[in-house]
């Protein structure tokens, strides 16, 4: 509870996304738009199940624990449900943006194209969700306190950084299956996207045995980056050529 | 209001008195808003001409005038080629937007978090004359409505005055007024808000070091904002005098009557800009009569302009450092029609054969701007600060008021860009910003309180 479990928190859970934002997203002003619009759907979607949640809670029997934890599950759940999709109707919109940019060019075609669009939407997505999760945390921690002082883990910042962090990846790699996904018409993968969401959120359930929530939730995000990458164009070779830095064509060279 | 910038098609024009009476006048920031800023001292503002781009929201004043002004959109060429490059632009000038009002923005919410002067209630204005502390919700609401009624009159009153002003030429009057406004913010409010951040971090200061800072900043803001200077400092100053008008708002306006002004001020632009009678459209469109920027003071502007050196083989070499003056030319090159500034830049072109075509064309491409209101980051800026005041310690939700801002921004920019006229930038922002603060602060609120306790995540 003290300036160093602030900047430790911000750091382990808007790191990687502040460098995926400043190395890939800051410069094209299109990108920065799609990023806060996708911002923008996801904080809709939240909007509408919070009211369904709290319409839920205020129709039912505030003392009832198992109610209570009922609702809040169906609350949950039906939360993934409404991001995905939101994320559909933001592929919609995107969809059509694209025809419209391609009309107003000069050569015909977009200055953007669709995949890049869906790692953007996805960093949108995942960086208001991990804000929305984290950002109140991180303003108490700035304050006195002790964490977990009434018998509750002691972990909780380093935990719920962590948790925002594999979410942050996790919607990012969901955005480019999800387009991918639309875009040929494969809803296995949408449908693989929907339940790795479910899953996630509700592998949160088993907290605070952390085991239980963090340990999926990285192998998920290991497996999705795969995904993602094979299906933007990656395969070993590349891999390989990009961490020995070959030249496509040439031999190996060292250094840069 | 947003507008957007066209190349300047003064460069050539000989100097006569009413164009240096222009050029003096011009602040090298137009802004957008419509609407004025009022002191919260209740001192006379000069009318803040915001005119954004194409979004006329009308400033309010506290004080008794209102300036809003928005400046039309002037729309750029009309030969398809333009409009293209306008809409291809489009991501670009967002951006441009983005970022100052984003920076305003963050001034306003750091200072209401961390310095207590600014949420404490300490009175209030004399245009918001009935008090909120009644027992009963239906007193509490009339009472704020009946605030933003006399609030919102003195602003079409304001508004009215500087329309004849401006119809009948008065121009020293509206020059003066505006002096003494950024007078009394860049002394009177930045000595106070220095004060109370000094306090705030219990930070000794003696006076002949105050008064210096104070005399520093203030003289070269006045310079910046009224003559010349460098256009990011101009834009800096721009943004720090809207941070600290909209500060004195979240002060000394009641809370509910807050949240009915913001509201009413969006309706009041909308009307004032797109309606025929409105106020500030014919304010722009006596400006586009004369071919007058209009009020330089209060807008904001994103992109440098031509200025007259450019027309020169000899100061070709000094061109680059020469544009980032005279924010306030902007004025004029967004009323230029199209041809004329055409010719004008053809004209620039010849006698310049020694700068390379190419970087013609990119500065000329550099120079579309476009143009915010001041009136409009004030109550963008309001509306953000607000919801970082009362919306018991979230920052959830300040945090969807500033995504909804800018999204409605972003919209409103493609609307300009769809139809390139003067636009109200306010209703749209406004309203996504209402919408987000009073759904975020009481439903999505429990919901992520409830899912944090539980450390569940969705």
């Amino acid at each position: 509870m003290t300036l160093a479990v602030f900047f430790g928190c911000t750091f382990i859970a808007f790191g990687p996304a502040l460098g995926l934002f400043l190395f890939t997203i800051a410069r094209d002003p299109l990108r920065i738009i799609i990023l806060i619009a996708g911002a923008f759907f996801w904080l809709v979607s939240l909007l509408l199940s919070s009211l369904i949640w709290f319409i839920a809670v205020k129709a039912s029997d505030p003392q009832d624990e198992p109610l209570q934890k009922g609702l809040l599950i169906f609350g949950v759940m039906f939360s993934v449900l409404l991001q995905e999709a939101f994320r559909f109707l933001y592929y919609k919109l995107l969809r059509k943006a694209i025809e419209g940019l391609v009309a107003l060019s000069e050569d015909g075609c977009s200055p953007i194209s669709i995949q890049q669009m869906a790692y953007v939407a996805g960093v949108g997505f995942g960086l208001m969700s991990g804000a929305f999760s984290m950002i109140n945390l991180l303003a108490d921690s700035l304050g006195p306190g002790t964490v977990g002082i009434h018998g509750d883990s002691q972990l909780y910042f380093l935990t719920s950084a962590f948790m925002t962090m594999v979410l942050i990846f996790l919607h990012t790699f969901w955005g480019i299956l999800f387009f991918h996904g639309c875009e040929h018409r494969r809803w296995w993968e949408i449908a693989a996207v929907v339940i790795m969401h479910l899953a996630v959120s509700g592998s949160t359930f088993c907290n605070p045995l952390y085991v239980g929530s963090l340990v999926p939730s990285y192998l998920m995000m290991a497996a999705a980056a795969v995904w993602a990458y094979i299906l933007s164009g990656g395969s070993a070779q590349n891999l390989r050529r990009f961490l020995l830095c070959l030249r496509s064509g040439a031999s190996p060279q060292l250094g840069s | 209001m947003i507008t957007f910038m066209n190349n300047s098609d003064s460069e050539e024009e000989p100097c006569n008195e009413r164009t240096s009476l222009m050029s003096a006048e011009s602040p090298p920031v137009p802004s957008y808003q419509d609407g004025l800023q009022a002191s919260g001292a209740g001192e006379a503002q000069a009318h803040r001409k915001r005119r954004t781009g194409s979004s006329r929201s009308p400033n309010n004043t506290a004080e008794r005038e209102m300036s809003d002004s928005g400046v039309p959109v002037r729309g750029s060429a009309l030969e398809n080629e333009e409009e293209e490059l306008t809409l291809k632009y489009g991501a670009k000038h967002v951006i441009m937007l983005f970022v100052p009002v984003t920076l305003c923005m963050i001034v306003v919410v750091a200072t209401i978090k961390s310095v207590r002067f600014y949420t404490e209630k300490n009175g209030q204005l004399i245009y918001t004359p009935f008090s909120e502390d009644t027992p009963s919700v239906g007193q509490r609401l009339l009472n704020s409505v009946l605030n933003t009624i006399i609030m919102i009159s003195v602003i079409v009153v304001m508004t009215v005055f500087l329309v004849l002003l401006y119809k009948y030429r008065c121009y020293k009057f509206i020059h003066g007024w505006l002096i003494l406004s950024s007078l009394m913010l860049l002394f009177l409010f930045t000595y106070i808000y220095l004060g109370e951040v000094l306090k705030t971090y219990n930070v000794a200061m003696d006076y002949p070091t105050l008064f210096l800072v104070i005399w520093n900043f203030g003289a070269v803001g006045m310079i910046c904002i009224h003559w010349k200077g460098p256009l990011q400092l101009q834009q800096a100053y721009l943004i720090m005098i809207s941070a600290l008008m909209a500060l004195v708002f979240i002060k000394y306006l009641p809370e509910w009557s807050a949240w009915v002004i913001l509201g009413a001020i969006s309706i009041y632009d909308l009307m004032a800009v797109l309606c025929p009678k409105g106020p500030l459209r014919m304010l722009v469109e006596t400006a586009q009569e004369r071919n007058e920027p209009i009020f330089p003071a209060l807008i904001y502007s994103s992109a440098m302009m031509w200025t007259v050196g450019m027309a020169k083989p000899d100061t070709a070499a000094r061109g680059p450092t020469q544009q980032t003056w005279d924010a306030a030319e902007d004025g004029r090159d967004n009323h230029g029609s199209s041809t004329h500034a055409d010719s004008q830049m053809s004209e620039t072109r010849s006698p310049v054969p020694t700068r390379p075509i190419t970087s013609l064309e990119e500065l000329e491409e550099e120079e579309r701007g476009v143009k915010l209101g001041l009136g409009d980051f004030i109550f963008y800026s309001v509306l953000v600060g607000k919801a970082a005041a009362t919306a018991s310690g979230d920052w959830n939700t300040t945090l969807a008021c500033f995504v909804a801002i800018l999204i409605g921004l972003c919209l409103t920019l493609l609307l300009l860009a769809v139809f390139k006229k003067a636009l109200p930038a306010l209703p749209i922002s406004i309203t996504f910003g209402l919408v987000f603060y009073f759904s975020t602060d009481n439903l999505v609120r429990p919901f992520m309180d409830t899912l944090a306790s539980h450390q569940l995540y969705i």
